[in-house]
């Protein structure tokens, strides 16, 4: 059985052990372009609020 | 004529110049001295140190910039500033030195109204032995605070990805070179998109890669860390940075001074008094940054650097510098409108200006010897500055002494941060983020300093085509094209 790669980078050191690896499904939607495009689209609306706030 | 000299031609001295030039017209003058002949889009010179982009892809030439805004160009390093005048000049002047123009090592001096101290850091590599000596890198390591330092390192990191196609492991060490150093972003930007060139080449499995950094905790990023809106969690940047190091399987060490550097071998010192080595075939670490040793004298000729400059160099400004335990910080404490506050006509911008303190949380080895990083002011912070003490000047100018200064606290000012983990338009990756207030301020917000309606992250392929996008438009916008005044800083 293929090993998921989350269980070999716990196992690869123990400053890895309590970190919050991400999931098969968490790293396909990272690059996932359609739903990037929607976050693309998100996360610039937020940076436009903060620069707005900060000029 | 009123005539503004700005010392610096980076984000903060160039946005500062461009305004006040646009703003100001023809009836007054703007001079930019800069030694450099070249502007740098500085985050993007990871991308160059990956051999992602070339040296000219991040750099143009300021000359037929600063003809076509009607700015006087000097290229040349400012060396001392007279705010009174001297014995022979009546008027304030900074005495300056031609690195170029066909001038150069020539001396002038340049009379003023006003001053904008802009001249960002001297890179302090001489700060640690071996790192390098003065503001030149040295031998053992690489670096990518520059254009031409991200070209050099490249063809390292080429060299070492040619001995692992030959079978041979390699060990990659990138992080901060000092236990003062800021600007872990860049690092932080570095090693992922190293590790990432390294797995596009199919070689992860040959290569050691570790972290080395001041932060006494994992994504302390010289801001005290944050606590960002992400998934509706408020969580520390801490687990954010965390996961990402275990996620690409990159070690790290924190709390780390880094006191010696060798061929192939770096010494550290840890925040619980134990030192350390760690071998290395390729490292990149930055270098402290301090102020670039400008003088300052009186009208008589008296050594008056202790007035207008800090210690560490900076330039005095309308901050708090009374010292004070951290439990007393406040977000009161940083400048709003940049001008020093013996010679009114002086302001400074960006990384030129004094900090009243740090603003993680402070720390020392059991030793003694101080490990805390200093705090960012570069990037969108830098050109709010530099534009608002533009708008201040040309006030000053236009409407006369008592004209309202415009006020950009960092302490009431927001950041977007996007930091780059891998370059490429479908698999490429970064982390966007925003923090709001950069200071925090725990008077209005006790828990964690910071609005956590306004601090968030995520990382992903977005965050990469923001970033992308950011280079184009950046570089857009200080070549002076059109409508270049609509795009934010």
């Amino acid at each position: 059985m293929a090993v998921k790669p989350e269980e070999f980078n716990f196992a690869k050191n123990d400053q890895f052990k309590t970190a919050m690896i991400p999931g098969k499904f968490a790293r396909a939607m990272r690059t996932c372009k359609i739903w990037q495009f929607v976050r693309f689209v998100i996360i610039n609306l937020k940076m436009l609020v903060v620069v707005s706030k900060s000029h | 004529m009123a005539r503004l000299v700005v010392l610096g031609g980076g984000v903060a001295g160039h946005t500062a110049a461009t305004f006040a030039a646009d703003w100001l017209g023809k009836d007054h003058e703007v001079v930019v001295v800069t030694p450099n002949s070249k502007w740098n889009w500085i985050p993007s010179n990871i991308w160059v140190g990956v051999g992602e982009m070339s040296k000219e892809e991040v750099t143009f030439d300021l000359a037929p910039v600063y003809e076509k805004a009607g700015i006087t160009y000097k290229q040349a390093k400012a060396v001392s500033i007279n705010p009174e005048g001297s014995a022979k000049k009546a008027k304030p002047f900074v005495t300056i030195e031609y690195t170029g123009q066909g001038k150069a090592g020539h001396s002038d001096e340049i009379e003023y109204d006003y001053l904008i101290n802009a001249t960002g850091p001297k890179l302090n590599f001489g700060a640690t032995p071996g790192l390098g000596e003065g503001s030149n890198l040295g031998q053992h390591t690489v670096s990518v605070c520059t254009a031409d330092h991200a070209e050099h390192a490249s063809h390292e990191l080429t060299k070492i990805m040619d001995k692992m196609r030959k079978g041979q492991r390699q060990k990659i060490l990138i992080g901060t070179g000092h236990g003062m150093c800021t600007c872990q972003g860049a690092a932080f930007e570095y090693i992922f998109n190293v590790e990432h060139e390294i797995r596009k080449a199919g070689l992860r499995d040959m290569a050691d890669i570790q972290w080395i950094s001041n932060e006494s905790f994992m994504g302390d990023f010289g801001m005290g860390g944050l606590h960002m809106n992400v998934g509706g969690y408020v969580v520390s940047s801490r687990i954010f940075t965390e996961s990402l190091f275990a996620e690409r399987g990159v070690s790290y060490i924190t709390g780390a001074h880094v006191n010696k550097v060798e061929k192939g071998k770096v010494h550290y010192e840890l925040l619980d008094g134990s030192m350390g080595e760690e071998s290395f075939d390729f490292s990149m670490l930055i270098p402290p940054f301090a102020g670039v040793g400008l003088k300052a004298y009186n009208k008589a000729g008296d050594d008056i650097t202790d007035t207008v400059f800090a210690p560490n160099g900076f330039m005095k400004v309308d901050a708090d510098y009374s010292p004070k335990a951290y439990e007393d910080w406040k977000a009161s404490d940083w400048p709003r409108t940049y001008q020093n506050p013996t010679y009114k006509n002086m302001f400074a911008a960006g990384i030129a200006f004094a900090p009243p303190h740090i603003i993680s949380k402070p720390a020392k080895s059991v030793n003694g010897t101080v490990i805390n990083p200093t705090p960012p002011r570069t990037g969108m912070p830098s050109g709010i500055i530099g534009k608002a003490v533009a708008h201040s000047i040309c006030d000053l100018i236009k409407k006369g002494p008592d004209a309202h200064l415009h006020e950009a606290s960092m302490a009431e000012m927001g950041a977007a941060c996007v930091a780059s983990a891998g370059k490429g338009w479908l698999d490429g990756q970064a982390a966007a983020m925003t923090v709001y207030p950069v200071v925090p301020d725990y008077d209005k917000y006790p828990g964690t300093g910071r609005d956590t309606d306004y601090t968030f992250g995520e990382i992903g392929l977005a965050g990469h085509w923001i970033k992308h996008i950011l280079h184009y438009l950046f570089i857009y916008k200080a070549k002076l094209k059109p409508f270049w005044k609509v795009i934010p800083e």
